[in-house]
């Protein structure tokens, strides 16, 4: 019988290795695979376990935590969430992150690596950090002007310091709340929904993923390119430009809004806006050049982050010299987002030098060390230096004595750019209201601040609709919220 | 093995006489230090739930420690004086086992406020303690037992028709209930069994092996000895399958393989077992579509994922043993609640799994080895036939019980609901394993008292068997 015994203990020894392997297979080898596996919620879990990382805006931070107690614990909370939505996106525990919530989920949910003191080991113990702090270069009192110059009304405003490229206000309205779809309840699925098929598009974000035709707002990069390429050499100069205007190869006429266009300067065709005059310049620059200052200033870009994604702007490659007068003018195919136009006056103001857009400043840990801080990075040279001063000069006239009177601030150096844009079939939609502007104190050595305004009134009459009159008013208010408090 | 050489020629000197008597050590010192280790582990495991989840010391940890602390004493001091010479780990493992198994069921029961386990479970581990004590005060010798054969098996098949007359719970109709309480009567049943078996397959070895007739190459037993015992275990198993109790009739039929084929040595036996197994696995598999269910979700546990029917228990489980890795996430941290309703029960090893990690399971593993081997040793030692088949009865009894549960949460083998020994909520199983540990206590007390001549012998005489107990010692 011993003998029977020793080999029935053999087969509970066969048993107990059996189950010895099964579980280091299980536990060791495919335990990364069933980690991975989607049905498998601990991931979730762990990513909402603990407070996530805030997002800050001039020391305070917009964002919050709020402990559920449910299985998936904190659920995001957001301080005047419909004024930072274009700033911040979304955190939903159903549908994902949006513009940073996205770019800088890493940060804000602790698996960055960069937050570990001990990466390697944090790497091995599967440990979480607290989640770390996104400092944005956001200015709360820019912004927050920038929102309430649109009063809720349909458009976008982008704003940023030209000599750096910080991001001072990026606006969109009408706006939602983010905190409406943090969580995971019904009442999140029915917010989506609304917010989703809602007529007004509160989720677009209009500053940067919108684009618009710019309109007249177009026309400083045609003179740009006009002075660059040495077609016009005295911006008061009389132009070769006839009144009426024929697009080339075609019997269409060009209409002007403006009077006198009949051979104006380069000086009174921006301040008055002539389209005759910048649509026969745009033609003798030729579809190349303008193409080239065009992507200069970062049209066609359809790689530009801040970090989020920026909507590609638009000029188009191939054109017939009649769709390039078009062009030249904003209007046929050329698109770009209010962001976009807004770096076009940077560029203007910064001496020549387009600095790359950025809304990230520093990355810290929950407990303040920096981790990571931006540095102002150059984008391009789209014209060269007098070119550059020969448009301020320019652009200053224009809010002094042209179009853009509204938002001249007395003692401040303020350059700009009406547009008008229209759009539709035949034209027959409600045209976009644009302006561009910078604007500099005097004994300043730099600029403070470039924007591009844009409102696409539905309501309103579309005789009332300009750049002038619709989009100044806020450009104005964003100006002197930016020189408030900026000494001097 | 001091069988003397008999046949050697002279040079070698004259076998030398027979050593005199020797016992071995008692070792209860050795128990009690094992014990004190023990409850030490699971009070540091219960403190170290209430850290992971409040930051606090649970308020009762001292008063568990305390109470853990009397069992186990108790349960020692009834060893001490009424089986001395008992196997030292048999207690301690135990112990520890029961103990580990109250820290999960508390840990577990957090997660579930309005249904709280652990405290049913300590009261029923206190029972099973109870009983542990009163065995092996009352049971001088196990050989008492094999008189009892006939009445066991009477019993045992009673015990397993009685919850039929019961409604069924979450598919299976093995549960007993009246008051609050819900009793499995299969649990008692297994042990009863077994010393029926022991018994009889002790009466009637040499009867079954070299008796009947042959057929090709398998000895077959007369019909007259080999029918009552094969009856048995087919009403048994009949009585479970209709009670859709997979888990206990795929134990009984693995004890039943086990034990005639230690007692008969005929390796026939296991082919025949494993051929009726294999037919019975099949019909149950084609006809009861409770069973079927089972099979598939073993060969494809992330079906119902892929159909969008989100993870099924089995998945479930396997994403829990997956997220332990090589060192778990510490007790308390894991989230095999995510398993869903049998997590304090069936699926208590995902728990441990996940929160003690490849480590502390394999540890468990082990632990359950060692009890088993424990129990196998003991029947290598013992003399009678009757008590050598108990024991490896006994020991098979937990073996195929941890390898049919371990083996069907960690997806080795398709799962059976059963409770894994000590570990699990279910207080007819705690019950019944101290009882079956109390056995053990036993039979390795009469295993390690009796004079060491090496070998048992395979056949007890009549003299044998009406020996009084203990006076041996």
């Amino acid at each position: 019988m011993t003998r029977y015994i020793r080999r029935a203990a053999t087969l509970c020894l066969v048993m107990l290795a059996a189950l010895l392997v099964n579980v280091v297979r299980l536990q060791l080898l495919q335990a990364g695979e069933l980690r991975e596996n989607p049905a498998n919620r601990r991931p979730l879990i762990a990513r909402y376990a603990d407070p996530r990382g805030d997002i800050v805006v001039g020391g305070r931070t917009v964002t919050g935590s709020k402990d559920t107690r449910q299985q998936l614990r904190y659920e995001r909370t957001y301080h005047d969430g419909p004024l930072y939505a274009p700033v911040t996106g979304y955190s939903s525990q159903l549908y994902g992150t949006t513009l940073l919530e996205h770019t800088e989920d890493e940060t804000l949910a602790g698996t960055d690596p960069l937050l570990a003191p001990l990466p390697l080991w944090n790497d091995l113990t599967r440990s979480r950090q607290p989640g770390g702090k996104i400092v944005t270069t956001i200015r709360a009192s820019v912004q927050r002007a920038a929102y309430q110059g649109l009063a809720g009304r349909r458009g976008a405003v982008a704003a940023l310091e030209p000599s750096t490229g910080r991001i001072l206000a990026l606006v969109s309205s009408p706006s939602y709340d983010p905190a409406l779809l943090s969580g995971n309840s019904p009442a999140v699925v029915a917010a989506w929904r609304r917010l989703n098929t809602s007529p007004d598009r509160p989720m677009l974000n209009r500053a940067i993923r919108q684009t618009y035709p710019p309109g007249s707002a177009f026309k400083i990069v045609t003179a740009a390119a006009a002075l660059d390429a040495r077609i016009v050499t005295d911006p008061n100069a009389a132009t070769d430009a006839r009144d009426p205007y024929i697009l080339p190869g075609t019997r269409t006429r060009l209409p002007n809004r403006a009077p006198r266009c009949d051979r104006a300067s380069l000086s009174y065709a921006l301040r008055y806006s002539c389209n005759t005059v910048m649509a026969h310049l745009g033609v003798r620059v030729g579809l190349h050049r303008m193409r080239e200052t065009a992507e200069k200033f970062g049209f066609n870009d359809a790689g530009l982050r801040i970090p989020a994604r920026v909507a590609a702007s638009t000029f188009d490659r191939e054109m017939g010299p009649d769709q390039l007068a078009l062009s030249s003018i904003g209007q046929f195919d050329t698109a770009a987002t209010p962001l976009q136009m807004a770096m076009v006056a940077a560029a203007v103001a910064n001496g020549g030098e387009l600095v790359r857009p950025y809304l990230v400043d520093r990355v810290t840990t929950r407990g303040g060390r920096t981790v990571s801080a931006a540095l102002p990075r150059t984008y391009q040279r789209p014209m060269n230096p007098v070119t550059a001063q020969v448009l301020q000069r320019l652009m200053i006239q224009a809010v002094e004595k042209g179009g853009g009177r509204r938002a001249a601030v007395p003692g401040v150096r303020v350059g700009g750019k009406t547009g008008t844009a229209q759009h539709g079939v035949a034209n027959a939609g409600v045209p976009y209201a644009w302006f561009i502007a910078w604007a500099q104190q005097r004994e300043a050595s730099r600029p403070a601040i470039a924007l591009a305004v844009v409102v696409e009134d539905a309501e309103a009459n579309r005789e009332d609709i300009s750049g002038g009159g619709d989009a100044a008013p806020i450009a104005k208010v964003v100006i002197e919220a930016a020189l408030k408090g900026r000494g001097g | 093995m001091t069988a003397p050489a008999a046949d050697a020629p002279s040079p070698v000197p004259p076998p030398p006489p027979a050593p005199p008597a020797l016992r071995m050590p008692k070792r209860r010192g050795v128990e009690l230090s094992l014990l004190v280790s023990a409850v030490l582990i699971c009070v540091y495991g219960y403190t170290a739930v209430g850290l992971t989840r409040s930051g606090a010391v649970p308020p009762d940890a001292a008063a568990y420690g305390a109470g853990l602390g009397l069992l186990a004493l108790f349960a020692h001091l009834a060893v001490r004086f009424r089986a001395p010479y008992a196997d030292p780990l048999l207690l301690p493992i135990a112990v520890l086992l029961n103990g580990l198994g109250l820290v999960l069921i508390y840990r577990l029961d957090l997660e579930t406020p309005g249904d709280r386990a652990a405290p049913a479970q300590l009261v029923w581990s206190t029972l099973g303690v109870a009983l542990f004590i009163g065995v092996v005060l009352a049971l001088r010798d196990h050989r008492l037992l094999q008189r009892y054969a006939y009445v066991s098996v009477a019993a045992a098949l009673a015990l397993m028709m009685l919850p039929i007359l019961f409604p069924p719970v979450n598919g299976a109709r093995i549960w007993i209930r009246f008051g609050g309480f819900s009793f499995q009567p299969s649990e008692f049943a297994k042990i009863l069994l077994a010393v029926f078996f022991a018994a009889y397959l002790a009466a009637n070895r040499n009867a079954l092996a070299y008796t009947g007739r042959r057929v090709w190459r398998l000895q077959f037993p007369t019909g007259r000895v080999l029918g009552p015992i094969v009856t048995i275990w087919l009403l048994s198993v009949a009585v479970l399958a209709l009670e859709r109790d997979l888990g206990t009739s795929s134990l009984f039929f693995g004890l039943f393989v086990i034990m005639l084929y230690v007692a008969t040595g005929r390796t026939g036996w296991i082919a025949v077992g494993l051929l009726l197994a294999g037919v019975g696995a099949f019909a149950v598999g084609a006809f009861e579509p409770h069973v079927r269910v089972r099979v598939q979700e073993w060969l494809a546990p992330f079906a119902s994922i892929d159909a969008g029917l989100g993870p099924s228990q089995l998945a479930q489980s396997l994403f829990s043993f997956a997220a332990g890795g090589m060192q778990g996430t510490g007790l308390g941290a894991g989230h095999s609640t995510l398993i869903g309703f049998a997590a304090k029960s069936d699926f208590i090893l995902a728990t441990a799994g996940e929160e003690l990690g490849l480590i502390g399971l394999s540890a468990l593993i082990l632990l359950y080895g060692l009890l088993v081997a424990r129990g196998y040793r003991a029947g290598l030692a013992l003399r009678d036939s009757f008590g050598r088949l108990l024991a490896i009865g006994l020991a098979s009894i937990i073996a195929v019980q941890v390898f049919v549960i371990a083996g069907g949460v960690t997806g080795l083998i398709p799962l059976t609901g059963m409770a894994m020994p000590f570990l699990a909520q279910g207080g007819s199983s705690v019950v019944t394993n101290w009882i079956i540990v109390a056995l053990l206590i036993r039979v390795s007390d009469s295993a390690r008292a009796q004079p060491s001549d090496g070998e048992g012998t395979d056949s007890p005489t009549l003299a044998e068997m009406t020996t009084a107990p203990g006076s041996g010692r």
